[in-house]
């Protein structure tokens, strides 16, 4: 049952993981900021309030909170946290994470739509813009990972016994792929609501009360999905010797390091015009590439 | 040269015929039970009598093309096929859009045959027979570079009829302008006979030969994927639209079958057999997704007499059952799980994947990733093409007074889109089931025993044991998605809630004309597409003095690069060279009669010669 504790351990933590990166950020601005247990504060708060439901919305509006929050519920299923999972590989593989994840993208999109308003619109437009220009590096890296492993199997892959130049190019190539896909800086804002900049946000405006709780929390679920990944990608568990306690260790560290390196750069960077973001994840898809030939080179 | 002239009528019903059999049946079935209710108020009498005629003359001819064993007779089922298809792309021949679409499609469709016919000349040359056995057993005796010529022949004659690019011209104008259940049988499966033509006669028969014919349909399909799904972004028509679709699909069920091709010539039998499944395998969900999307755009269409999909909107109040059926196809064309398009996805990119592993050139690992990566890019922007199109003609408000008139679909269209429905769980679902059957067909393609392979159904998991560890268990998807949305639904969903208008920034009253367009929704592809899809606008502004606009028209294009850089100027050469021809014609039949004498003259010096 490891597998079910494991699951549920990063759901409780997600959150936190956002917190974090706000506390980092927040001390690199020198300033005070909010302690870390926010975001818990916050969805406690909107699950409890009242929900205000637009006129227009039909029942797609309704269902993509328990859509989204079901679909990165499997996809944390599916990742391997601090112990190589055997049994796992039966639901599916390292690819599958990448269509669960669009499942929820995509009625989150719908729904973004569903109210009327252009603002919802607008973010579905560039949400699904982003996300599938992300496709293609987030599937280089993934195969670079797998060429290394010789399956997509995530167990196999987390019990790999060195680390490859390769499969830390693909790291870097996903990391680039999280941020766009976790609405970070340089692609979205997420502190922001100003209507021209915004993406997720503009894409969930309508949402509000225990549906934006259920949404809120599947994000940060999400975000857990992509840093875990990343972590056990460049620090597969077998070189740690298998331990469990030196997995756990080396998972927090991987998490933590991911969530420093994020807020450093959310601080230093400006968010792009998002025909910028073009580029930048152009250049994930590079890295991808590179990983690939360098993977099939041998190293 | 005997039996050139004395051709038995004969079948070969082998796993691979039976196969398209089915499919064939399975969609032919839904639009014929559609098409009562569709045509039933909009036809005279007259009319819908000549549309069972046709349709009944269309599915012979494509059952006849998919389970001849004679080349000969093959030809001629594919040119009734062919011109049936053609008298039902023109069944409103009132419109004269149809007429054009019509004669588009015919012309390409028969250049495509002539093609077709040269190939399999040349194959009788060797075999002296049309018979498909003795052809197989003859093309192990051709030269390879006659092998290559053949190869091309029948590439793009086949290509013509499945519509890759470039030569997928016909498409988006013949399906659309066909009444809607023809547009499901054309595109669902009309255009898959091309690739039985390609698997019968290049895989099955001809037998692959060198890597380049793999390599080259990989190329093709990449092209076809993504030029297919970035026209049908930009498209606002909703059956043009899905017609694009169709492009990109096929592009993904050739990825399948190139891969396979490539597989071959490597004597990898286990992987040949795998990836070929994985085209198999796309290749019937295609028919049963596209066809259901048809027939709901039919439905669409009948209910607002509209198909663009910026005059509509909200139309999931008003025809709840053709909303839910449209989300459900167009979530298993943008390869959701758990639904079938999803898993055939799936099984390409294992393909690719087991392909870069051990493919046996550094060059050709690094092109099968550059493949998925295009697969992949080809599934994001099939799914943004797929939220446009949901979003903008069920969703919101409105955008015109026909919409509010709109009604669901009569019992008929409802029963045929929810069998079309229940196919599309039932492929997703009982994925192993059908993985297992498909390694039979693609066994019995390319001639690969599969006894000794470790293809696993195990509990309903597609367990390619032999491929490497891995497997998807769509049933434990569907299970696991299925038990957290009910269980938070029920546990933490009812929460108090009130209705009011969406937020509109404090503006009066939020209108449908403030609602984001389909066009307003491709804007970022066009821009970053914008190298290959050379966008141009037209603003025309209407002014009542200096300072006042009366009017403001703003009207975005994009250029057909594929009409403009090939088409145009190959129908301008084929003119130019028939008034320089028209030269010939005196109208004095004296010249004629010396035209003929001068030919006879030069045919017996030509056959003295030769």
């Amino acid at each position: 049952m490891t597998i079910h504790v494991e699951t549920l351990f990063i759901i409780i933590i997600a959150p936190l993981v956002s917190g974090i990166i706000t506390k980092i950020k927040n001390n690199l601005r020198m300033r005070k900021g909010q302690g870390i247990f926010q975001p818990y504060h916050n969805l406690i708060k909107l699950f409890y309030k009242e929900e205000v439901v637009s006129e227009n919305t039909s029942w797609i509006f309704r269902i993509t909170p328990f859509i989204v929050l079901a679909s990165v519920i499997l996809a944390a299923l599916l990742v391997p946290i601090f112990t190589i999972m055997p049994y796992a590989r039966h639901i599916g593989d390292f690819i599958l994470i990448i269509f669960i994840l669009a499942l929820g993208r995509f009625f989150l999109a719908l729904a973004g739509l569903d109210a009327g308003s252009s603002f919802g619109g607008m973010g579905s437009s560039r949400e699904m813009f982003l996300s599938s220009l992300a496709e293609p590096g987030a599937i280089l890296s993934i195969f670079a990972v797998s060429l290394n492993a010789g399956t997509t199997n995530l167990g196999v892959i987390f019990g790999l016994h060195d680390i490859k130049l390769s499969s830390i190019i693909a790291g870097f190539s996903l990391m680039m792929v999280a941020i766009a896909e976790t609405s970070r800086m340089p692609i979205d804002n997420q502190e922001t609501h100003l209507e021209l900049t915004m993406i997720h946000e503009a894409m969930v405006l309508e949402y509000s009360g225990r549906s934006l709780a259920f949404i809120e929390l599947a994000s940060h679920i999400k975000q857990i999905v992509f840093f875990s990944l990343i972590a056990n990608i460049l620090f597969p568990a077998v070189i740690l010797g298998g331990n469990i306690i030196f997995n756990i260790a080396a998972y927090i560290i991987g998490i933590l390091g991911i969530s420093a390196a994020v807020g450093f750069i959310e601080v230093s960077v400006a968010k792009m015009r998002l025909f910028r973001a073009v580029d930048f994840l152009a250049f994930s898809f590079v890295l991808g590439l590179a990983a690939i030939v360098i993977s099939v080179m041998g190293a | 040269m005997e039996n050139f002239f004395n051709i038995k009528l004969s079948f070969l019903f082998d796993p691979l015929s039976i196969f398209f059999l089915f499919v064939i049946f399975a969609v032919c079935l839904a639009s014929a039970v559609y098409s009562i209710g569709y045509l039933n108020k909009k036809y005279s009498n007259g009319k819908i009598i000549y549309n069972w005629f046709l349709l009944a003359a269309f599915i012979v001819s494509m059952a006849l093309v998919v389970s001849v064993r004679n080349a000969f007779i093959f030809l001629i089922a594919w040119e009734i096929m062919s011109l049936v298809s053609y008298f039902l792309v023109i069944f409103d021949s009132r419109e004269e859009k149809s007429i054009h679409a019509g004669m588009i499609y015919l012309i390409m469709t028969h250049v495509g045959t002539a093609f077709i016919t040269a190939g399999f000349l040349i194959m009788y040359k060797y075999a002296n027979s049309f018979d498909f056995l003795a052809l197989k057993n003859a093309c192990v005796l051709m030269p390879p570079n006659v092998k290559n010529i053949v190869f091309l022949f029948l590439l793009a004659g086949f290509g013509v009829k499945s519509g890759i690019v470039p030569l997928h011209i016909w498409l988006p104008y013949a399906h659309p302008q066909a009444p809607s259940h023809i547009s499901s049988i054309m595109s669902g499966v009309m255009i898959k006979t091309g690739i039985y033509g390609i698997i019968r006669f290049i895989i099955f028969i001809l037998g692959v030969d060198s890597i380049w014919w793999g390599v080259l349909v990989l190329i093709l399909a990449g092209i076809s994927c993504l030029v297919g799904v970035i026209y049908a972004l930009m498209e606002h028509d909703i059956k043009k639209l899905l017609a694009y679709h169709s492009v990109e699909n096929i592009g993904i069920i050739l990825l399948g079958v190139g891969c396979s091709m490539v597989f071959l010539e490597f004597n990898m039998s286990s992987l040949a057999v795998f990836s070929l499944i994985a085209g198999l395998y796309h290749l019937i969900n295609h028919a049963v997704f596209k066809g259901l999307l048809f027939l709901c755009a039919g439905s669409v269409y009948n209910a607002t007499g509209n198909r663009d999909i910026e005059k509509m909107g909200g139309l999931i109040k008003k025809m709840p059952i053709t909303a839910f059926a449209f989300l459900i196809g167009a979530m298993a064309i943008s390869a959701l799980p758990p639904l079938n398009g999803f898993v055939s996805e799936w099984l390409t990119l294992q393909a690719f994947f087991v392909a870069s592993l051990t493919g046996y050139m550094a060059g050709l690992k690094i092109f099968f990733g550059l493949c998925a990566a295009i697969l992949a890019l080809t599934g994001g922007l099939a799914a943004a093409c797929f939220v446009k199109a949901f979003g903008m003609i069920f969703l919101a408000m409105p955008r015109s007074g026909k919409i509010e008139d709109a009604t669901e679909a009569a019992l008929s269209m409802k029963i045929a889109i929810l069998f079309l429905v229940f196919l599309t769980f039932a492929l997703g679902l009982g994925a192993g089931i059908m993985f297992k059957l498909l390694a039979v067909v693609a066994s019995c393609s390319t001639g690969i025993n599969i006894g000794a392979m470790n293809f696993g159904l195990n509990n309903f998991m597609i367990m390619p044991g032999a491929v490497s560890s891995i497997s998807l268990s769509t049933p434990l998807i569907a299970l696991i998605l299925g038990v957290i949305i009910i269980g938070v639904y029920l546990g933490l969903g009812n929460n108090k809630s009130r209705k009011y208008s969406t937020w509109d920034c404090g503006y009066y009253k939020l209108e449908p004309r403030n609602e984001y367009t389909a066009t307003g929704f491709s804007k970022p592809f066009r821009v970053a597409f914008n190298f290959f899809l050379l966008p141009y606008r037209k603003v025309e502004k209407i002014r009542g003095s200096l300072y006042y606009i009366k009017s403001f028209k703003y009207e975005t294009f994009t250029t057909p690069v594929f009409k403009k850089y090939i088409y145009y100027p190959l129908i301008g050469a084929v003119l130019h060279t028939a008034k320089f021809m028209r030269g010939l014609q005196l109208g004095s039949i004296h010249v004629y009669i010396s035209y003929i004498f001068i030919t006879i003259l030069v045919l017996i010096i030509f056959m003295n010669r030769f």
